[in-house]
């Protein structure tokens, strides 16, 4: 059985559709990489996967194992600059969903946090306030917290953003290795050269649904001419 | 003019009640409202602090309207500012008209519905500016250190059970939703405490001032502070401290202008010393600032780091 299953799915905000027409089964263990141009819906996906947004049309199935399962890597906002936290606060809070009251962590989440944290290499980070690092360390930072939560399912968006490239090799191993773990990941990118060595399948989206398949029948380059053609029309 | 200090006010046999009372409330209010500074100014919800003592400024107008007795009015208003506090809440979530606008719509319309409403019934000028801009100690009642007892105990309890969950709210709404935080209870339940402590607070500092007990203590708290943790315990004391300053300041210094004797608010007096402690923090931080080293420098030398971790 599917974890997620899309069925000619439309979604949008306050009856004004964004994307439209999408289907899409994803597999435990699948890592699927989300595509497209800036407006084609991608961020609406990610929040219809989170069950912010309900579909205009079509049905959502989602599998129940996934409640409470699915770490989240959001993209960053404004307010966060100012914040004071420290790193290792902010990584603990990935497991606040699973608990009722006070915040006692057990010892399993704390190993946790230190191993999610070597992954990321932000263990020399831990003390630090939030608000004095730079933008790849705190991208680092929210990463970390996303592992911690994930016990069935990763959901990336944008994962690459403000990360040098040593720190981004380890992101795409760490996510290789999830997957050989039986994690499902599903990942929002324009890093195309990175993100599809790792990935199973490839959702590209453009207003409506482009393509979806196994990442071995996708040709980015012509769906790239596609898209352009798309742009011309729509300038001219 | 002359200043005089004294301390007979503070030593007087029959104010001695009456001081202990608005030490009880004003504490408590004091504390309460720094804490909950904290979550709500880092959440960009400051002004929602504004709104609601606005909008308690009708409401006591409206039931000094009814003739609800002055002991219970205080109780009577409160109903009414925690359902302005949701609505403020919701209004802003939704997005539907931005948060800024939506709370001086609010506050504008209430602080204009009670001055109507006041006009009408023959209130006297002396009310009014009594609840705008905070009464003096005499007018405490027995059902506002009631309140303010209750209050405390209601927002220590919230901060000591949720108080990671809080932590998790503020800093990111959206994760913490996703990962199955219920983010909306938790904002509505900061959002009631809110209302709470500004009516609790706005009768001995004034509905004016009273948002200063929610903003001050928290930004300058967040100049020294670097962990959540440490910003609300450091807000707490801050706002106590200065509250104390505050009273005593009010209670002990006398201005003589020609042949007449006044002695000051405390409201005012409170946000003063509030603002001051601002300064100094800002002040604080910056000399802090010039000792630490940069962290540019931390960032080479983990760039130097990572090759051998590879």
């Amino acid at each position: 059985m599917s974890l997620i299953c899309f069925r000619d799915v439309t979604l949008g905000y306050q009856g004004q559709p964004v994307v439209k027409d999408i289907s899409f089964e994803i597999f435990q263990g699948d890592c699927l990489c989300v595509t497209g141009q800036n407006g084609s819906g991608k961020s609406t996906l990610v929040k219809a996967l989170l069950g912010f947004v309900s579909p205009m049309q079509g049905k959502i199935i989602k599998d129940g194992t996934l409640k409470n399962a699915v770490g989240y890597l959001p993209q960053q906002q404004p307010a966060q600059n100012d914040f004071p936290a420290s790193v290792r606060e902010i990584v603990l809070s990935a497991f606040q969903g699973r608990k009722k009251f006070f915040s006692f962590y057990t010892a399993k989440e704390k190993q946790l946090v230190e191993e999610n944290m070597e992954k990321m290499q932000i263990t020399h980070l831990a003390n630090r306030s939030f608000k004095e690092l730079s933008g790849g360390q705190r991208q680092r930072v929210l990463l970390a917290r996303a592992l911690c939560a994930a016990t069935r399912m990763l959901l990336l968006d944008e994962p690459a953003a403000g990360l040098d490239p040593i720190v981004n090799e380890k992101l795409y191993e760490t996510i290789a290795d999830l997957r050989k773990d039986g994690m499902t990941v599903v990942m929002v990118s324009h890093d195309l050269d990175r993100a599809l060595p790792v990935s199973s399948h490839v959702l590209q989206l453009g207003q409506t649904m482009q393509y979806f398949g196994p990442t071995s029948e996708f040709d980015p380059e012509s769906s790239l001419k596609e898209e352009s053609k798309n742009a011309d029309r729509n300038f001219s | 003019m002359q200043i005089e200090i004294s301390l007979e006010t503070l030593f007087s046999s029959n104010l001695a009640p009456l001081l202990l009372k608005a030490l009880v409330v004003g504490l408590l209010t004091a504390v309460c409202s720094a804490i909950l500074g904290v979550p709500l100014v880092l959440k960009r919800y400051s002004m929602i602090g504004d709104g609601l003592s606005h909008v308690g400024f009708g409401a006591l107008a409206i039931v000094t309207a009814l003739g609800v007795s002055p002991s219970s009015r205080m109780l009577a208003a409160l109903p009414i500012v925690i359902l302005a506090a949701i609505f403020l809440l919701l209004l802003s979530e939704s997005g539907k008209i931005k948060g800024d606008a939506a709370i001086a719509l609010i506050s504008t319309g209430s602080v204009a519905a009670g001055y109507i409403i006041l006009n009408i019934t023959g209130q006297g000028a002396g009310d009014i500016c009594s609840s705008l801009f905070g009464a003096s100690i005499l007018t405490l009642q027995n059902m506002d250190v009631t309140l303010s007892v209750l209050l405390a105990t209601g927002v220590l309890l919230v901060f000591v059970l949720l108080f990671s969950k809080i932590f998790a709210v503020t800093f990111d709404p959206v994760f913490a939703r996703s990962s199955g935080v219920p983010v909306s209870p938790l904002n509505i339940l900061l959002a009631v405490l809110s209302a709470v402590t500004v009516v609790v607070g706005m009768k001995m500092i004034g509905a004016i001032m009273i948002s200063a007990l929610i903003v001050f203590p928290a930004l300058s708290a967040m100049r020294i502070c670097k962990r959540f943790r440490q910003v609300i315990f450091c807000a707490a004391g801050l706002s106590a401290l200065n509250f104390l300053l505050g009273l005593f300041f009010a209670a002990t210094v006398e201005f003589r202008v020609g042949g007449q004797t006044s002695s000051l608010p405390i409201g005012p007096c409170v946000v003063f010393f509030n603002a001051l402690t601002l300064l100094l923090c800002m002040g604080a931080q910056r000399f802090v600032k010039k000792k630490e080293t940069p962290l540019a420098s931390e960032n080479a030398s983990e760039k130097v780091k990572n090759p051998n971790k590879q």
